[in-house]
């Protein structure tokens, strides 16, 4: 079994760090109340039960049937739980007690970028002077807010190297439509129609979602043997029906496009734009930017490059920031700086029109400005700076134990794969990341990209130690020493172990009462349920 | 891995049996050890012209979603659609419950161009 305390440096693979008496990122104790059954909500219902109830209020008191027309009320009660307050708050404590998260260890998911995120960007976006404002507040009274929002979308724009941006979209995918929708904008207002956009077979699943979603056709493009975008195959699929092409550079494979300039030239040749999808901009941050590589449009997921919290729906922000020909296609109205020095609202003339209600999710923008002025512009560097040296030493480390399929120096994130390790011990992919929980680490992200078997997609980011990359790379080194079999049943000290997924994914039951249902006629059947 | 010697393949992974003038499809072994437990075949329609190299079916599985591509130009006569209660028809048994379609060759000798089984079995042993 696993041991109790942390690994010691010096373990196959070649520490180059010494432990120190810190475990290194380590979550020493998962769960942190041991494996007992918790029960759902339901489970704790009885009849009649309140959280709690107002005393005589001296309101009148109506009935539904009363004040809600006959044919919009409900024909059977909705089913909810009947709980108190001290049983409701001690699940849901004791459900949090549960979680994995970026605070309490290391969270090496390959391309969600999962770094911890600085409580000074909690304390500063939590000032009542964000908190408070109403978004109807008129400009006048607000100017705080709206320096704020034109100084980060000026920011952007820098570190983009692109002329304007809308801050609007609430996530990446929401930025991947805005930015599909101003292709569309821009080739309409040239006369054109254009149908494909082209997408790499090592994209993102978001991406062909995405063009699907804004009313283009995907066309994939290859990738070459060294893992870049194919050329030759890019430029056979170029025609005047193409709008552009979406690409993240650094790829998925954690790999830098190196023929970026050809590639934005035979696009360009062709009347296509070049859409740069943000998630991995945490490996370039303040070293190169979009624009100068050729590209028109970037998102940026702010939820991920400028630590604002994600995972598990958000809230997110995915600003679009593009060139100087798109911006009047822009969504509006734009935050902009008067004459007087003042702020005001502005709309771009030729505006595709809102994306987001008001001006996006406001208070995820504040945490990413506190995030841009705590760091500066040399602090933002050493944050890619930081990001890709450690992935490279934990590629480093990994080298000559899991495949390293493109063994050459990487990004922000380093794929390897169990390939050979199956073939010889039935290790898979999904086993380490498994066996890593029960080691204290977040899984990484597996079987992704598509194009490596046995994928596992590791990006440590910027914020873990060295003493937490060694404990991590122990515990990998470790896992792939496993006797054949160790990991078939792990992890065997979370609070859930081995989830048959694919079982799961057959027989889905998301509500309780499809559960219930489920239940009940296993036990007709006489069948455990 | 199993390989059957009676069958015909593509380097995408499918299989293609000669059943008369028809030709039945599925994935192969490799394929299916490859892709994991299969949770989902989005099957053609009875009826749909399809095109060699094509995707006319999804599997989707724990790990991925993949296209299956046609072997052969053809028109789709018979679906299996018990996999639509049992996916793991497809895991359990490639060449034979698990079956995925049955297609009217336009012209039954492409089969002939496809890989056979020493062909594909070096093709995954690479």
């Amino acid at each position: 079994m696993m041991a109790a305390g942390p690994t010691p440096a010096g373990s196959p693979g070649g520490s180059t760090v010494v432990a120190g008496p810190a475990p290194g990122g380590r979550a020493s104790s998962i769960p942190l109340l041991g494996r007992g059954h918790e029960p759902t909500v339901f489970e704790f219902s009885s009849e009649g039960r309140r959280a709690w109830s107002f005393r005589t209020t001296g309101l009148p008191e109506w009935e539904a049937a009363d004040v809600v027309p006959a044919e919009w009320l409900r024909e059977e009660p909705v089913g909810l739980a009947e709980v108190s307050e001290r049983d409701l708050v001690g699940h849901v404590t004791r459900l949090t007690h549960r979680q994995y998260s970026v605070d309490l260890g290391a969270y090496p998911l390959g391309s969600c970028t999962m770094k911890y995120n600085p409580k000074l960007c909690d304390t500063a976006a939590s000032l009542p002077g964000f908190t408070a404002a109403h978004p109807a507040t008129p400009a006048p009274l607000v100017q705080g807010w709206l320096e704020l929002l034109w100084s980060l979308t000026d920011t952007l724009c820098r570190v983009t190297g692109m002329a304007a941006a809308t801050l609007q979209p609430p996530a990446g995918a929401a930025g991947e439509l805005t930015g599909l929708l101003l292709m569309r904008a821009y080739h309409a207002s040239r006369g054109e129609v254009r149908h494909k956009v082209i997408i790499p077979d090592s994209a993102h699943g978001t991406n062909p979602a995405s063009v699907t979603l804004g009313g283009f056709r995907t066309v994939t493009v290859p990738s070459d043997a060294r893992g870049l975008v194919d050329v030759a195959a890019l430029r056979q699929r170029l025609d005047e029906d193409v709008a552009g092409i979406m690409l993240t550079n650094p790829n998925t494979l954690g790999l830098f496009e190196e023929n970026i300039a050809e590639v934005a030239a035979a696009v360009h040749d062709a009347g296509g734009l070049l859409y740069y999808d943000g998630a991995n901009f945490n490996a370039i941050l303040g070293v190169t930017r979009p624009g100068d590589m050729g590209f028109d449009i970037v998102h940026l997921n702010l939820h991920k490059t400028f630590a604002v919290p994600h995972g598990g729906g958000g809230p997110g922000a995915g600003p679009v920031a593009v060139s100087p020909r798109l911006a009047d296609f822009l969504p509006g109205p734009l935050p902009t700086r008067l004459p007087d020095g003042s702020f005001g609202w502005e709309s771009p003339p030729r505006s595709i029109g809102r994306v987001h209600s008001w001006y996006g999710n406001a208070l995820a923008l504040a945490r990413a400005w506190s995030y841009i002025l705590a760091n500066g512009a040399d602090g933002l560097r050493r944050v890619a700076e930081g990001a890709v040296l450690n992935a490279n030493w934990l590629r480093g480390r990994l080298r000559g134990v899991y495949d390293l399929p493109y063994d050459r120096p990487v990004m922000h994130e380093l794929v390897a794969s169990t390939a050979g390790l199956k073939k010889a011990t039935g290790l898979r992919a999904l086993d380490v990341a498994k066996r890593l929980l029960e080691e204290g680490f977040h899984a990484p992200t597996v079987y992704f990209p598509l194009i490596v078997e046995e994928a596992l997609m590791i990006e440590p980011t910027e914020t873990e130690s060295p003493q937490t990359l060694a404990a991590l790379a122990d515990a990998l080194i470790a896992i792939a020493g496993d006797p054949p079999g160790e990991a078939a049943h792990a992890p065997r000290s979370t609070p859930v172990g081995r989830v048959d997924e694919a079982r799961a994914a057959r027989t889905l039951l998301p509500t309780w009462d499809a559960v219930a249902a489920h239940q009940a006629a296993a036990q007709a059947r006489g069948a455990p349920s | 891995m199993n390989v059957p010697e009676d069958l015909r393949y593509t380097a995408d992974h499918e299989w293609a049996r000669l059943e008369g003038g028809q030709v039945r499809i599925g994935i192969t072994d490799y394929a299916q050890d490859a892709l994991g437990d299969v949770v989902f075949v989005q099957l053609p329609e009875p009826g749909k012209g399809v095109k060699a190299g094509e995707s006319f079916a999804e599997v989707e599985s724990t790990k991925s979603v993949s296209d299956v591509y046609a072997p052969v130009d053809g028109t789709v006569v018979e679906i299996n659609a018990d996999l639509g209660d049992a996916p793991q028809r497809l895991n359990d048994d490639p060449y034979g419950e698990g079956w995925i379609c049955v297609i009217r060759p336009d012209d039954t000798g492409a089969l002939s161009s496809l890989l056979d089984a020493d062909g594909y079995r070096k093709l995954t042993e690479s």
